[in-house]
């Protein structure tokens, strides 16, 4: 009996082993071979279509290297299992997506899978981007094949071991990945469709606004309910506008102002989500941005944050935040925290500033920088960088005093956090 | 300003409350902690009362405090430390042309690509007039003691150059003063020793670069360490002349082929 049980668990761990690691391989089509005709691929319009969806998918920013060409791929993408170099998605052959079809490319995009059937890293978010209609990857794979050809030869990603063998991502799809074209909810308007067509979809919010396991998978989080971002080191906020949400309080002409022009009377944004501003959303029409609003305003009320009391005595930390506030910052963020409509941002009731982890407070005292420049805020005003001047301990100061002040109830930052937070590489 | 009893409050708060715990009185805590409360309260009154701000002045000056908090209100720079360079009066289109290779990773330095990341060609121009247009006085830094033998190889070299090497002199290009030429090309005196050699190493390290061909990436790796030392000391210890003001625009001609010049010159 013993024996039985044991040669049945050989038995399942062959079959295991050979139904994860077996190769999936499939044979591209080749654009004469496709149901695509040329002609199609080259209507005006379809690429016009394409263009402003490439822009909605923010498809140049991880495509194109600090200083490089414009979708010729090459940014190096950091992630806690290793770093992954974006490819060329121009037409180019041989380097860029030349010899694809657009059977290939539909089936990158919705099924997250590679020319010959590999599969590829989810750090191209098709866990999102399977939502996509045909119709409009189809307009997408039109526009890119429109592009000037660049030669630019893919880098090979710098993973750890077991991530560097591809097939070790069947068991991560397994866990993480639903395929499968975005339903539209006809109980809803026509603008919630949109907008969360958009939002879960060619968007991606997800792929940043929700936490993350250890395998870097989103599957136990609630939607757009906020989270880090692994080994870039920022959080993103919670995009719930109901009780306890990230935004709550925020109306949506809030959002519509955030997204077209970087700023809000709510909050400004920087980091990441400046370059997404920049590259994407501001370029956006006013309404598929009201349809995003409409549906964020759909996103249920979240739970009471719960702050953790401090043991430690915190009265010393919070005077001398008092004390840096005073001096550096309540000239341009008034001494109430709320800021200066248009100009600088409130800080009273902030997200950003009230996020469970308080990294986006500290590296922006940290780095300072610039709203983004967008055509509604062509010359944004800035913040200075304090890294020169404020010590360790005065960050950790007065970013717990602005969070814990006025009507801010999140929790202290510690010294040693800002010790990690400065030195995170910038990207 | 009226934050300042709060301020107060606190500091004489925490001179009592030392005592007290020292003497591990809780009932001493408890009264210290009520009256930090009470100060908090009372101060917090007073913040309503405020005007919430002073008005913010909309002028490009407040609009870069991301720039002038390191490189200083007029773009003086930290001439003691060397450390943050100066701006003030450097050719705009020289200053331009940093912002953008900041921005494209061409020069390497995490603060400062963070800091352009985001900024438009127009208003990186628009900065870049601001600093070029400040007229500072200059201050002078501190300079490390070289052998005459090594300060005498400065000057033939910043003069000269030395054609042995295929080293072009430092003012074929940046003006017979070596106060800069208009539009592109910056000045070499008033500025500190550590800056000069830093830059010059960083263009053999590849951490500072540009647009190709890159002449200044070809000279310093025609210098040797040495001549890093040597002419970086001569140019931070020449006396200043008396107009520190780019030369007029054309008014030199390159020897080598430079991107940054539109590739103007007749070779090297």
């Amino acid at each position: 009996m013993k024996r039985m049980t044991i040669a049945v668990i050989v038995l399942l761990l062959i079959a295991g082993g050979w139904w994860l690691f077996r190769a999936e391989t499939r044979q591209p089509v080749s654009p004469s071979a496709s149901k695509v005709d040329g002609a199609t691929l080259k209507d005006p319009a379809l690429i016009a279509k394409g263009h402003y969806l490439a822009i909605v998918g923010d498809c140049a920013s991880c495509h194109t290297a600090q200083g490089g060409e414009r979708y010729a791929g090459g940014r190096v993408l950091p992630t806690p299992f290793g770093s992954i170099p974006s490819p060329n998605i121009t037409p180019d052959h041989g380097t860029g997506l030349g010899e694809w079809s657009f059977e290939d490319f539909w089936q990158a995009l919705h099924s997250g899978k590679g020319r010959h059937g590999e599969f590829l890293y989810p750090v191209f978010s098709y866990t999102s981007f399977t939502k996509v209609t045909r119709e409009d990857a189809l307009a997408i794979f039109a526009y890119l094949q429109s592009l000037a050809p660049v030669r630019a030869p893919a880098q090979a990603p710098e993973l750890e071991f077991p991530y560097s063998v591809r097939t070790s991502l069947k068991a991560w799809r397994a866990l993480y990945f639903r395929e499968g074209e975005f339903q539209r909810d006809a109980s809803k308007s026509d603008a919630w469709n949109r907008g969360a067509y958009l939002v879960q979809g060619l968007g991606h919010c997800n792929e940043c606004h929700a936490a993350r396991d250890s395998l870097g998978g989103q599957q136990g989080s609630a939607s757009l309910a906020g989270g880090q971002i692994p080994a870039q080191n920022w959080y993103a906020p919670d995009l719930s506008m109901q009780a306890n949400g990230g935004l709550a309080g925020w109306s949506e002409q809030d959002i519509v102002d955030l997204l077209k022009t970087g700023q809000s009377t709510r909050g400004t944004a920087f980091g990441p989500m400046a370059e997404v501003v920049a590259e994407s959303t501001q370029h956006m029409h006013e309404d598929d941005l009201r349809a995003i609003a409409t549906y964020l305003q759909s996103l249920p009320p979240r739970p009471a944050a719960v702050v953790a009391t401090s043991e430690l005595d915190t009265r010393a930390i919070l005077a001398q935040g008092a004390k840096v506030y005073a001096q550096r910052c309540a000239d341009c963020h008034g001494k109430d925290g709320n800021g200066v409509a248009g100009i600088y941002p409130p800080l009273n009731g902030n997200s950003s500033v009230n996020e469970p982890t308080g990294i986006n407070a500290t590296r922006v005292v940290v780095l300072g920088g610039f709203a983004p420049v967008t055509e509604g805020n062509p010359r944004p005003y800035s913040m200075p960088p304090f890294a020169q001047q404020l010590s360790d301990a005065d960050v950790a100061a007065v970013v717990s005093y602005i969070r814990r002040s006025w009507s801010n109830k999140a929790s202290i930052v510690m010294e040693r956090d800002v010790v990690k937070y400065r030195h995170t590489p910038i990207d | 300003m009226r934050l300042e009893p709060l301020a107060a409050l606190s500091r004489v708060d925490w001179g009592i409350m030392k005592g007290l715990s020292a003497k591990c009185s809780r009932a001493g805590r408890v009264l210290g902690a009520w009256v930090v409360l009470v100060g908090i309260l009372l101060a917090d009154k007073a913040n309503a009362q405020d005007v919430a701000h002073p008005d913010i002045p909309d002028t490009l000056q407040q609009r870069i405090a991301a720039c002038t908090a390191c490189h200083g209100v007029h773009g003086e720079g930290t001439p003691e430390s060397g450390f943050f360079p100066r701006l003030a009066g450097k050719p705009a289109g020289y200053l331009a042309r940093q912002l953008k290779d900041f921005q494209d990773g061409l020069r390497k330095y995490g603060p400062m690509e963070y800091t352009v990341k985001q900024l438009s060609p127009a208003y990186m121009h628009e900065i870049a007039e601001y600093f070029a247009a400040q007229d500072v006085p200059y201050v002078r830094s501190p300079v490390p003691n070289v052998s005459t033998q090594l300060r005498q190889r400065g000057e033939m070299l910043v003069t000269h150059g030395d054609p042995s090497r295929q080293i072009p002199p430092c003012a074929a290009c940046h003006g017979s003063q070596l106060t800069g030429v208009q539009p592109n090309i910056p000045g070499l005196v008033g500025l500190p020793y550590d800056y000069i050699s830093s830059q010059l190493g960083s263009w053999r390290t590849k951490t500072r670069s540009t647009v190709a061909p890159d002449c200044m990436s070809e000279i310093a790796n025609r210098l040797s360490d040495s001549d890093i030392t040597a002419v970086s000391a001569w140019l931070a210890s020449r006396e200043l002349p008396a107009d520190m003001h780019a030369q007029a625009p054309d008014t030199v001609t390159p020897p080598l082929h430079c991107g940054v010049l539109s590739d103007k010159g007749d070779g090297a």
